[in-house]
């Protein structure tokens, strides 16, 4: 099964429920049967992943349609990347337990930017093909995301984030 | 170049998104500014952090198969939709088959109360034969033919006399054709018995004559003037039609 890999990674993280990403890569997998004539050649992988990823989309309207509302804090962007702590403790105290709760706790639009750039190493011009948004989107929605990976990472442990309710 | 367009290359730069030129200028960057340089050393922690994180989600190992199952019932559902047209044809087919069936009984039924006439035709000749019962007035006189009908049937037939073209008239009887009873008029040709049944017909439209073989006999049958003829004989067809030509005219 072509991809498999992929396509169920990317419907765990977007539906952060493994349950719900086998009954959405099934979905994918038949959409993709149906649709194949919409291939238009070359790697196959981007192609796969975009239907995944609409897949997860259609079923995150039916099942969980307030999570695709929930915003980034605005006030999260204000925060420059000169105040992060400079410190190199970052490295030292990356808990990976954490790092994957960050992750999880962030925007269905922002999780999707970082796993295809982080996980599955895709340019961005895949990533903007995909996810059906300019490449500056792209660049923007990775850069916010990061920072408040770094932002989670040198927080409070137990601080929660508001989404995660 | 400055910091401040370095800190939003940095990351396209770590992501392996720029081209060779704005890379070494980064990189240049990166050795002479020291916080620039921070920058980037926290961001490449994240990345190693998000590497190292095993953040890879693994399918679970039954998946294959059951999307496998998923995707053969498809594929099943999916033939059988791709054999759709096929029975459309079979569908198209079968409606020209009973149209075709309906269009053979109508016009067979038609014909066939013709073929059952025709049979009663030839019964009617092959007893007149027969049963030495070949007229019931034996003269002939046309005069004397079509007077004796009078008060026997209700039409009166048109007799005709037609001995100098080679066909003596013999006589007249009644018979019954079509659940009705008719004139039969008997002429001769040498030996051959020519009978001719006369009465009015239920049909509104003439008919042209009609030749037909039918167990050695030749029958001529048409409509005209609200009349239907009927010439049955053992006669050759050229002659029984030249018959027929003189009835008619």
């Amino acid at each position: 099964m072509p991809h498999l890999v992929a396509a169920y990674n990317l419907a765990r993280w977007l539906t952060r429920n493994a349950h719900d990403a086998e009954d959405v890569v099934q979905e994918a997998y038949l959409r993709a049967f149906k649709f194949f004539g919409t291939f238009r050649g070359g790697d196959c992988r981007p192609w796969l992943l975009t239907i995944v990823r609409n897949t997860c989309y259609t079923w995150m309207q039916q099942n969980r349609a307030a999570e695709l509302k929930d915003n980034f804090d605005e006030a999260m962007e204000s925060l420059e990347s000169t105040t992060l702590n400079p410190e190199a403790r970052l490295l030292a105290i990356v808990d990976h337990q954490r790092l994957r709760q960050a992750l999880e706790a962030l925007p269905v639009e922002f999780r999707e930017v970082m796993v295809l750039r982080e996980l599955e190493g895709l340019s961005y011009k895949e990533i903007a093909d995909i996810a059906d948004v300019p490449i500056g989107t792209v660049m923007s929605r990775l850069a916010r995301a990061r920072k408040r990976l770094q932002q989670g990472l040198l927080d409070n442990p137990h601080k929660e984030y508001p989404h995660e309710v | 170049m400055r910091c401040e367009e370095m800190q939003k290359l940095l990351e396209a730069y770590l992501d392996g998104e720029l081209d060779l030129m704005r890379n070494l200028e980064i990189e240049k960057h990166l050795q002479e500014c020291a916080p620039c340089a921070l920058l980037h050393k926290n961001q490449q922690a994240l990345r190693q952090a998000i590497h190292s994180a095993a953040l890879y989600f693994s399918p679970p190992a039954e998946l294959p198969n059951r999307l496998r199952a998923t995707l053969r019932q498809a594929s099943k559902a999916e033939t059988r939709r791709s054999f759709l047209p096929w029975r459309w044809v079979m569908v198209a087919s079968a409606m020209v088959l009973v149209a075709a069936l309906v269009w053979f009984l109508v016009a067979t039924r038609k014909s066939s109360t013709e073929e059952l006439l025709m049979q009663e035709v030839i019964a009617s000749h092959v007893r007149s034969l027969m049963a030495d019962h070949l007229t019931d007035v034996a003269s002939s006189d046309q005069h004397t033919v079509k007077p004796w009908f009078n008060g026997k049937l209700d039409f009166s037939p048109n007799v005709k006399d037609l001995a100098e073209q080679g066909f003596p008239l013999l006589g007249g009887r009644l018979d019954y054709l079509a659940n009705r009873p008719v004139v039969a008029l008997v002429y001769q040709r040498q030996k051959h018995r020519i009978n001719l049944f006369i009465w009015p017909s239920t049909k509104e439209t003439d008919e042209a004559e009609k030749i037909t073989a039918r167990q050695g006999y030749q029958v001529i049958h048409w409509t005209t003037s609200g009349m239907t003829y009927w010439i049955i004989s053992d006669l050759n067809e050229s002659d029984l039609y030249e018959f027929s030509r003189l009835v008619r005219t």
